[in-house]
């Protein structure tokens, strides 16, 4: 099976959701990958590099400077004519573009898989992930969302995939990019960090809508999955929502004053007790 | 203009989904249903753009079992004008629905249609885009605001970084996220007179939608528990234990 994997980058680099794309692609079959972008030139050469990676398309033109789906998508959809899967990482440029390309194949999308278990049998989280779904597809090509934190990542050195440019198709004249407020910040992006530290003050949702923190430091079903080595929950109870977003972590701590709260269901190593003594006692005796 | 609303009967958000025992899917039987949180943003943004004036008419609609009547009731009485239900039992995946949507959309000619960026049973978040996809229309996602401008609709997205704001030409899509509003609580009169405004039945055979499945679902299980964790006494035992497992030196 030819799979083609949707390369996901920002600012001239390679993100990291790709690299647990080409896994979940490599247990399909060959890989080789799409990247569409402006002046993306280093992007491919560093998507040649990943390990495993057969041929890199490499569209670029100013139609794909800004991931519209209404450019993108006919793009993938016209390449599709040469593989059998389309795999893309869940992000939001992901799960923009993927089902408006399955929709042009007339395909039924196979959303955010955990696990790839035969060439057209997938897991899926559904419900927020209080259950888990074994889907068998019965459309010729397929079109897949791969969930990040559920396969580890391909080596981003060692490959040797050849790049070549494919011809753009153009501005669809639809949609156009007005601006961006991105976080400017030292701290690495939430899906990729080690440790995350998550405060009732930080990421629970009545807290987000509260004004305390900026939406991509959402933990939960609609927001940012994550599953860092470490994860530390302070104060939070531990709604559906938000353990949909986390329970995959590797070491879970939680502290709370509600000894009965949700989280210690999941938490490795529970604390109960007042967040505003135990926290500083914590941070002191570190 | 005017403006074609999804909305989709789905689980309570509230109700905790129970796994049938033989492995078939979540048993629904007797479980609370409503409409989809995220639909019930898209109603609430339509009725704010008539509010404003930029909205003429709101059409809601909803494919599934007679049942999404309730679903749909709950829509007129927030504010929709008329509804349209089209009937089936079977559950009809994203890639149909947005068959059935885009011929009603052809039907309607409606300025934009606003919907729920997913529906919190399925998680599959693709009926907005495949709608946008099958109509050619421009599509805005995961919107935390809308603003029509002439012949045309900004949209500030929810992206992983942050923010992101795309100008898309009219007609088009918008899939809504959690910040674009608060949707309102219908009130006792609405809710009486909601009962009075006109719903049409349909099928999808109506529309010439053939929705047989393309996924089968061979089991349904319960995600693997953690094994049950320790409780400590103190900051001190928490730190000990750290130390132990390697996260601190």
């Amino acid at each position: 099976m030819k799979c083609l994997v949707l390369v996901e980058h920002e600012g001239g680099h390679l993100k990291d959701a790709t690299l647990s794309a080409v896994t979940a692609a490599s247990k399909l079959g060959e890989v080789h990958l799409l990247v569409a972008g402006q002046g993306v030139g280093a992007v491919a050469n560093a998507a040649a590099k990943i390990a495993g990676v057969g041929k890199v398309h490499v569209a670029d033109d100013a139609a794909y400077g800004h991931a519209l789906a209404e450019n993108v998508a006919p793009l993938a959809a016209s390449l599709m004519a040469h593989h059998d899967a389309f795999v893309v990482p869940s992000t939001t440029t992901g799960k923009n573009v993927a089902p408006r390309v399955a929709a042009l194949l007339d395909v039924m999308q196979i959303s955010d898989i955990l696990s790839v278990e035969g060439e057209d049998t997938f897991t899926r989280p559904i419900y927020a992930g209080n259950a888990i779904a074994t889907v068998k597809s019965s459309d010729s090509k397929k079109v897949i969302t791969v969930r990040g934190t559920a396969f580890e990542k391909a080596a981003a050195e060692g490959g040797s995939g050849t790049v070549e440019a494919v011809s753009a198709a153009g501005d669809q004249g639809l949609s156009s990019f007005v601006g961006a407020e991105i976080a400017a910040s030292e701290r690495p992006e939430l899906t990729s960090a080690k440790i995350i530290v998550s405060a009732a003050v930080g990421a629970s949702r009545a807290a987000v809508d509260a004004g305390y923190a900026p939406n991509d430091y959402q933990v939960g079903q609609t927001g940012k999955i994550v599953a860092p080595e470490v994860y530390i929950a302070i104060g939070i109870s531990g709604a559906i929502q938000h353990l949909a977003g986390m329970k995959d972590s590797k070491l879970i701590v939680a502290i709370n004053k509600d000894e009965d709260a949700p989280i210690f269901q999941v938490a490795d190593l529970g604390l109960v007790g007042d967040l505003f003594k135990l926290v500083p006692e914590l941070t002191e005796k570190l | 203009m005017k403006l074609l609303v999804p909305v989709k009967r789905v689980i309570d958000y509230n109700v905790k989904p129970r796994v049938k025992a033989d492995g078939t899917g979540v048993d629904l039987a007797n479980v609370k249903m409503s409409m989809n949180p995220f639909d019930e943003i898209a109603v609430e943004e339509a009725i704010r753009l008539k509010e404003k004036g930029v909205a003429t008419e709101i059409v809601a609609v909803s494919i599934g079992p007679a049942k999404a009547q309730e679903t749909l009731r709950t829509a007129l009485a927030m504010g929709a004008d008329r509804a349209i239900l089209v009937t089936t039992d079977d559950a009809v995946e994203p890639l149909a629905v947005a068959k059935i949507l885009a011929a009603i959309a052809k039907e309607e000619e409606p300025g934009m249609v606003i919907l729920g960026k997913q529906a919190i049973d399925d998680d599959s978040n693709q009926t907005g885009q495949m709608l946008a996809a099958l109509l050619g229309w421009a599509q805005g996602t995961f919107a935390s605001k809308v603003e029509v401008d002439g012949e045309a609709v900004n949209v500030t997205r929810e992206v992983d970084g942050g923010l992101e704001t795309l100008r898309l030409k009219l007609p088009a899509i918008v899939t809504t996220d959690l910040r674009l509003n608060e949707p309102r609580y219908a009130s006792l009169p609405n809710i009486m007179k909601a009962k009075s405004k006109p719903l049409a039945q349909k099928t999808p055979a109506d529309y010439g939608v053939d929705t047989a499945p393309r996924l089968q679902t061979l089991s349904v299980r319960e995600p693997s528990k953690r094994e049950a964790g320790v409780k400590v006494n103190s900051v001190d035992e928490l730190i000990d234990h750290l130390r132990t497992v390697g996260v601190i030196g």
